[in-house]
């Protein structure tokens, strides 16, 4: 596998990042998720990185991903058993343990 | 001299159509269709896909594989939209669609969003409090029932389908057509008989 290459049922954890605090970006990693642990669910396809394309650059074609977080490992209130499922590109992405 | 935010909205139209047909990116026959695309697109083209997967098992796979293509075999443009992804309500798992970063929607197949879609408040609460939400909709889950919040961040748009109610056996397609909403389909409520 190469990097970036994620199998479903991965571990994987959304890098821990904040590009915004660098200057201007078009980001669609919600806030929430960054540095938080989920489970891959399915590819969904390849797709024009949108953090270049917003800014009218050339834009790779990146994997995007459906990946599970558990609510409780994000907000201590949340109730276990439910789950948030969102589409997360293959670059915010990394293996975990 | 007026800045482009100050210009008046019609001469803006009518220079910005001639610059895309200039440059050949898109005809003005073109952009009447899509016009006339988004002016039908409405809940009841969702609405329809339910009620045929309600009653049509090969349909709801389609549906459930390849949203875009089942949208299509329901006569719904989807050239040039984005992939339509479907999330079934189950006994075990209830869909709750949210765009926390703006307002992605499935248009084609749902139109316009409604107004509290896009609003700060449902875009945080869906998934800080789903059930919280929920429940101030109408909409009370069993506690071992699983709330899927789905945050449609990206490529995709994704809608629900609902589970078919008790006491419709026996309906047509146009009669369970009709008991489906829009929040059914976003997943905020779910339809009733």
């Amino acid at each position: 596998m190469t990097s970036g290459d994620f199998a479903p049922g991965a571990s994987v954890r959304v890098r821990d990042d904040w590009p915004e605090t660098r200057g201007p970006v078009h980001i669609r990693t919600p806030h929430y998720v960054r540095g938080k642990p989920g489970r891959v669910v399915r590819r969904l396809g390849e797709y024009p990185n949108p953090e270049d394309l917003a800014f009218a650059r050339p834009a790779p074609r990146v994997p995007l991903y459906h990946v599970a977080f558990d609510p409780a490992a994000i907000w201590p209130d949340a109730k276990g058993g439910d789950e948030l499922l969102i589409e997360i590109y293959a670059h915010w992405l990394e293996a975990s343990p | 001299m007026t800045t482009i935010l100050e210009t008046d909205g019609e001469r803006l139209l009518v220079a910005v159509r001639a610059l895309l047909a200039d440059k050949g990116i898109a005809s003005m026959a073109e952009i009447a269709e899509r016009i006339a695309i988004t002016d039908r697109a409405s809940p009841a083209q969702g609405a329809r896909m339910v009620a045929r997967a309600w009653t049509d098992p090969e349909y709801r796979a389609l549906m459930l594989q390849d949203g875009a293509r089942a949208a299509e075999a329901m006569g719904v443009p989807m050239r040039g939209a984005p992939p339509l992804g479907v999330l079934e309500n189950t006994e075990a798992v209830h869909n709750l669609v949210v765009c926390t970063l703006c307002s992605c929607y499935p248009r084609a197949v749902l139109g316009y969003p409604p107004f509290w879609f896009k609003s700060a408040a449902y875009r945080a609460r869906a998934v800080r409090d789903p059930r919280g939400l929920l429940a101030e909709w109408g909409t009370v889950l069993p506690e071992t029932m699983k709330v899927r919040i789905v945050d449609s961040t990206a490529d995709y748009r994704w809608m629900v389908l609902p589970r078919r109610p008790e006491g419709t056996d026996g309906w047509s397609a146009e009669q369970l057509a009709a008991i489906v909403r829009e929040g059914d389909m976003i997943g905020v409520t779910v339809p009733t008989a």
